[in-house]
């Protein structure tokens, strides 16, 4: 916290869990790897959650120090309407393709990624499925 | 003389990919110049099927993303769907899913060293590693009644109690493989055609490996000693006494051998662990009964035979359904770094290179 003062401890998480906004992700991400006292050097996972009463996306990076062996999961916020990051690939390589999962699978625009494409589904598919309100003509209601 | 890249799909359909799974190569001649891999050829939709399961029923699909590592998959969401909802489970159950899980890592690792053979063109071990997979295989089967997709460690328990003589036959199946590991060497690890295969193939660095997302026995062989079973001991590894298996070139051959000694070290485990499965009880919470986890978001992860399965599990505290859950597959991970490694080896390497990666696709596409 001391590192970023806009960022907030991320409530109702079961490890170190902070959220800042995302035109200060890229930065803190920086520091997040660089600084030898945090030393965090691999992504284990990167996700969205679709909260859509709320209008946005949450965006989660896993982060572990194989160095110091701590956690820390780091989070965004940003608009259904415009939900636009900057990508992490520069720091982490592995974000270049944990970013392409979650851009085919939820919708969410990595700026400045090298190759942003779907990666499960083909190219000519309509919307982003794991959306909560994403619809499409072959799909089963749930039994009732 | 003038050379032009090309570029040639390798695969969906290719032995090597042992499923379906596409790479774009770019080629200069016989030399890679780039690999992008295009998967996507088995994908279910897992995560979203799952929004409308319960966590009981979650189970069944997680055995059909990486099946030869499904009761490491039961056991992750099992294990932090109970800590999130505060289920406590009995030292019986935690024996018996620990015994079940490294079984399974033999049994994985027997048929990676097969398959692993037929893709550098020793048919052989293909035979042999399947001979092996099938008694424990059977072994599954008598416990369990099914030989691939378990759906046997629930929240809360295990679905069946292990059978009275299943110490015995596990020890006699210890017995029989400790004596086929050493015939796994002489037979493959040491042919010199295997050995120029692999030696100085493929190098990945160990902070590149980081960088990668690499985990598993990938990153262990290049020196980075990264075990979940060490580091934060879950089940009943605390009590047995085991050396993490780590390489030092971080080339095809430590990645092979890394998993060799792998089934050495399972084998250990096992046998340090299989006469002391205390009494109980395999199930705490009524079978059936549902189970609610509390708002918030909830990871946890375990060392699967091909690294670190992850899950994000997000809860609204409304239902027994996950608001949102999705799964931080090893394979997936792993496959990224092809892109690092192939450049500037030849197609022959590749298939070195991506044979020591042990992939299993549909934990790549979920």
């Amino acid at each position: 916290m001391a590192l970023e003062p806009a960022a907030a401890k991320r409530e109702k998480a079961d490890r170190p869990a902070v959220q800042v906004p995302p035109d200060k992700l890229a930065a803190l991400a920086l520091r997040l790897r660089d600084e030898p006292a945090l030393a965090f050097d691999l992504l284990l996972d990167h996700t969205a959650i679709d909260w859509i009463a709320e209008n946005r996306f949450e965006l989660v990076y896993v982060l572990y120090s194989t160095v110091h062996g701590h956690y820390l999961m780091l989070t965004t916020s940003v608009p259904r309407e415009t939900p636009v990051v900057p990508t992490l690939s520069a720091v982490w390589p592995i974000a270049h393709w944990q970013e392409r999962e979650v851009y085919d699978l939820m919708g969410v625009q990595y700026d400045d990624h090298p190759d942003l494409r779907r990666l499960f589904l083909e190219d000519e598919w309509q919307g982003h499925p794991l959306r909560k309100d994403y619809k499409d003509d072959y799909m089963l209601g749930l039994p009732k | 003389m003038d050379t032009q890249e090309y570029i040639v799909n390798m695969g969906p359909q290719h032995p090597i990919a042992h499923g379906s799974l596409r790479l774009v190569l770019r080629l200069d001649g016989e030399t890679v110049v780039e690999v992008t891999p295009a998967p996507g050829y088995v994908h279910r939709g897992i995560e979203k099927m799952c929004e409308s399961l319960n966590y009981r029923q979650i189970i069944h699909l997680t055995d059909r993303m990486d099946y030869l590592s499904a009761l490491m998959n039961n056991w992750l969401v099992s294990k932090t769907v109970e800590k999130a909802a505060g289920i406590a489970v009995n030292p019986r159950i935690e024996a018996i899913r620990t015994l079940m899980a490294e079984l399974q890592r033999l049994q994985s690792h027997v048929l990676w060293w097969g398959v692993g053979g037929m893709d550098l063109g020793a048919f052989t071990p293909f035979l042999y590693g399947f001979r092996e997979r099938e008694i424990i295989g059977t072994l599954f089967e008598e416990t369990i009644g099914a030989r691939l997709t378990m759906n046997y460690i629930q929240p809360g328990g295990l679905m069946y109690d292990i059978l009275p003589d299943f110490a015995k036959k596990v020890k006699d199946i210890l017995a029989y493989l400790k004596r086929i590991i050493v015939e796994y060497d002489t037979l493959l690890s040491g042919n010199v055609i295997l050995q120029e295969r692999l030696r100085n193939i493929g190098i990945l660095d160990p902070k590149k490996g980081i960088a990668l997302g690499c985990t598993g026995p990938v990153i262990r062989a290049s020196g980075v000693p990264y075990d979940l079973r060490k580091l934060e001991p879950y089940g009943t590894y605390a009590q047995a006494e085991f050396d993490v298996v780590v390489g030092t070139r971080g080339d095809c051959w430590d990645r092979y051998y890394v998993r060799i000694e792998e089934m050495r070290q399972s084998i250990r485990i096992i046998e340090q662990l299989i006469d002391n499965i205390p009494e109980g009880p395999h199930m705490v919470t009524k079978f059936g009964a549902k189970i609610k986890v509390p708002e918030g978001i909830y990871y946890g992860h375990i060392e699967t035979a091909r690294g670190v399965l992850g899950v994000t599990i997000v809860s609204d505290g409304k239902s027994d359904t996950p608001y949102r859950i999705h799964f931080r597959s090893p394979n997936f991970n792993n496959l990224w770094a092809v892109t690092a490694l192939a450049p500037g080896w030849r197609i022959a390497d590749l298939i070195a290179i991506q044979s020591s990666l042990d992939l299993v696709i549909p934990d790549i596409d979920r």
